[in-house]
């Protein structure tokens, strides 16, 4: 299941950086998308899965827990990461969106006004 | 724990959030917000003072989240550097406030630039003091998103065009700092920085920890603007009003040079490590790099944008040199530097308004209208290029002494050579806006506005800081001594952290 895992998380950062690199900005966007869940899934994958054992501790358990449970804490830092990369990314859209109609063009090669 | 530790280093991010949330309240009062902008940053710079007071006396604050003893909860930890890095943002905090009473537009203001403001503070400050690793990629995205709206407030192409570039550089960075922790958590099971430093110290020999160390090297090199990687900063930096980028210019990538410090100090103590070379050659490539983009530029923000670049090389080079000297260096460099930068920005404003232009063709003829403005630009100007007595001169010079007795020959010629330049490229601003006489059919003045006192007073005084900091130099040696001694030791910040066991 890593291995499977990981594959994809590799599949999905190349994707990621293949449209990061193309001129348009939504292609642009969608990059960064990808690559705000490769990360989420790349903490997933190295933070170790475990099998059918949700992060629970049964009521009145002791300090020390028997059997397997999953880590609870890789599972909240993706979700705390998937809400602030949600919040980003609905600005980076609305971002686009205004330069699209400021610039008229999809194309990162008619925005080099401010480049030295 | 004591409920005086809780509030001091607590009220460094409160107190901006509160104001931001009151700002946000009041939002169809402009005076209100005003107000609230420099009461609160006012109270701000108060806290931080209060914070390094005792920090200095009683070493190393530290605050349990909701009293979850160290690896388990989320901890504020206050030692030196944080506590002066939180004290200059105070600084400039008051001072972009005063200052954008004066320059920021009511259409700016109705967009919600205080609020904004507020909450860039309240990101910066979580950042510096902030010991949990995790809860640092949480400020630097707080900090990010305020700094994405600051930068297009106003929506003018130039704004969007550099907004682009800045965005999407800046969450590449993210989601690489993000990898860098997901990784370090399957290797260690910890987040906490103090926690990290310990077991990290049993996995020297796993390659999986350089792996590591060289994605935290390029997230926080990119948020730093280091050599390859700052071409967001020279594209975006001079698109914003000009408080907002003065704002960006002292405290932002600075953040980025504090988290370098911070993890390379700390989890991956340099040592002589295949990152340390890397570090020395970035930063003589950052100084270098940066001082010859701005001697090609004629924007007076542009240049200073590229001007931050190069300087930002003296601090990584003061960081890679690793000897407790060079660490005083970087420190003193810092703190020197953040306030001039600022400074600087501020005064490229200043003109602005008084010639409504930042293009140094068009400018001219300031030294004849305002002889003190001139003498105002030249103070953080000189002291930027390091001529003594001014803070700038014994930030190189320590840097460059350091350099010196660790025998890195090319790195102090490079320094020195970037100090010319620097020198070079202040003059240029000097002789084209201030001496030459204004030029034929040069634009008009933008329409005079009132408030050019609070411009003058919050530059008046950011320089006063500068000739201080020149003046009484030993003082500021001293705290940037004691800071590298904090910060080479890291077994007082653990223990401080972890408790004694």
């Amino acid at each position: 299941m890593s291995t499977l895992l990981a594959t994809a998380v590799g599949v999905l950062y190349a994707t990621a950086i293949y449209l990061i690199l193309r001129r348009s900005i939504v292609k642009l966007v969608i990059g960064l998308v990808l690559l705000s869940n490769a990360a989420n899934l790349l903490i997933f994958t190295s933070s170790g899965l475990t099998r059918y054992a949700p992060p629970l501790i049964p009521e009145g358990a002791s300090a020390v827990v028997d059997g397997i449970v999953a880590d609870p804490l890789a599972q909240a830092l993706i979700l705390t990461a998937i809400v602030i990369g949600f919040g980003v990314l609905a600005f980076a859209v609305v971002l686009i969106h205004r330069a699209y109609e400021v610039v008229k063009a999809d194309d990162m090669d008619q925005m080099k006004d401010t480049d030295t | 724990m004591n409920s005086a530790v809780a509030l001091q280093t607590t009220l460094p991010i409160l107190i901006p959030l509160i104001a931001g949330a009151l700002s946000l309240v009041v939002w169809r009062s402009r005076q209100l917000q005003r107000g609230i902008s420099v009461l609160g940053t006012g109270a701000l710079l108060l806290a931080s003072i209060w914070l390094l007071l005792s920090v200095y006396d009683n070493g190393i604050q530290v605050m349990y989240a909701g009293n979850w003893p160290a690896p388990f909860g989320i901890v504020l930890v206050a030692d030196l550097l944080s506590s002066i890095m939180v004290l200059l943002t105070g600084i400039t905090g008051l001072a972009t406030a005063v200052y954008s009473l004066a320059t920021i537009s009511k259409k700016h203001e109705h967009y919600g630039y205080y609020p904004l403001m507020h909450l860039l503070l309240a990101g910066v400050n979580g950042a510096f003091l902030t010991g949990d690793i995790f809860n640092l990629y949480v400020w630097f995205e707080v900090m990010l998103v305020a700094s994405f709206a600051l930068l297009i407030l106003g929506g003018e192409r130039a704004q969007m065009e550099g907004a682009i570039k800045y965005v999407t550089l800046n969450l590449v960075s993210s989601a690489i700092f993000l990898s860098a922790i997901g990784l370090l958590y399957g290797l260690t099971g910890t987040l906490n920085m103090a926690d990290l430093a310990v077991k990290l110290a049993e996995h020297q020999d796993n390659p999986m920890v350089q792996v590591v160390a060289m994605l935290f090297l390029m997230a926080f090199g990119i948020k730093a603007g280091a050599f390859p990687l700052f071409f967001w900063l020279p594209a975006s930096y001079h698109t914003p009003r000009v408080a907002v980028s003065s704002l960006f210019a002292g405290l932002l990538t600075k953040v980025g040079v504090y988290a370098l410090f911070r993890v390379f100090t700390l989890i991956f103590p340099l040592g002589d490590s295949l990152i340390r070379d890397l570090l020395l050659a970035m930063a003589g490539a950052t100084m270098l790099v940066g001082v010859l983009g701005a001697a090609a530029q004629f924007e007076f923000r542009r240049i200073l944008s590229f001007h931050i670049i190069s300087q930002i090389g003296y601090m990584l080079m003061g960081l890679a040199l690793y000897t407790p000297l060079a660490i005083i260096g970087g420190v003193f460099y810092i703190i020197h530097h953040i306030i001039v930068k600022s400074n600087l920005f501020l005064i490229s404003g200043l003109v602005y308004r008084l010639q409504g232009s930042y293009d140094l063709k068009q400018l001219g003829g300031v030294w004849r209208s305002h002889p003190m403005i001139a003498v105002l630009f030249l103070i953080p100007a000189l002291s930027l290029a390091g001529l003594p007595p001014l803070s700038g001169f014994f930030g190189k010079f320590i840097v460059i002494k350091a350099g010196v007795e660790a025998q890195h020959w090319w790195l102090v010629g490079i320094a020195l050579l970037v100090g010319l330049l620097t020198l070079y490229s202040m003059i240029k601003i000097w002789a084209e806006v201030f001496w030459k006489a204004m030029p034929e059919g040069a634009t008009a003045p933008a329409q005079q506005r009132g408030g050019t006192g609070l411009m003058v007073l919050t530059i008046v005084a950011l320089a006063t800081l500068t000739v201080l900091i020149g003046v009484a130099a030993e003082p500021v040696y001293k705290l940037a001594e004691y800071t590298a001694a904090q910060l080479l030791d890291s077994q007082s910040y653990i223990q401080s952290v972890m408790g004694v066991r």
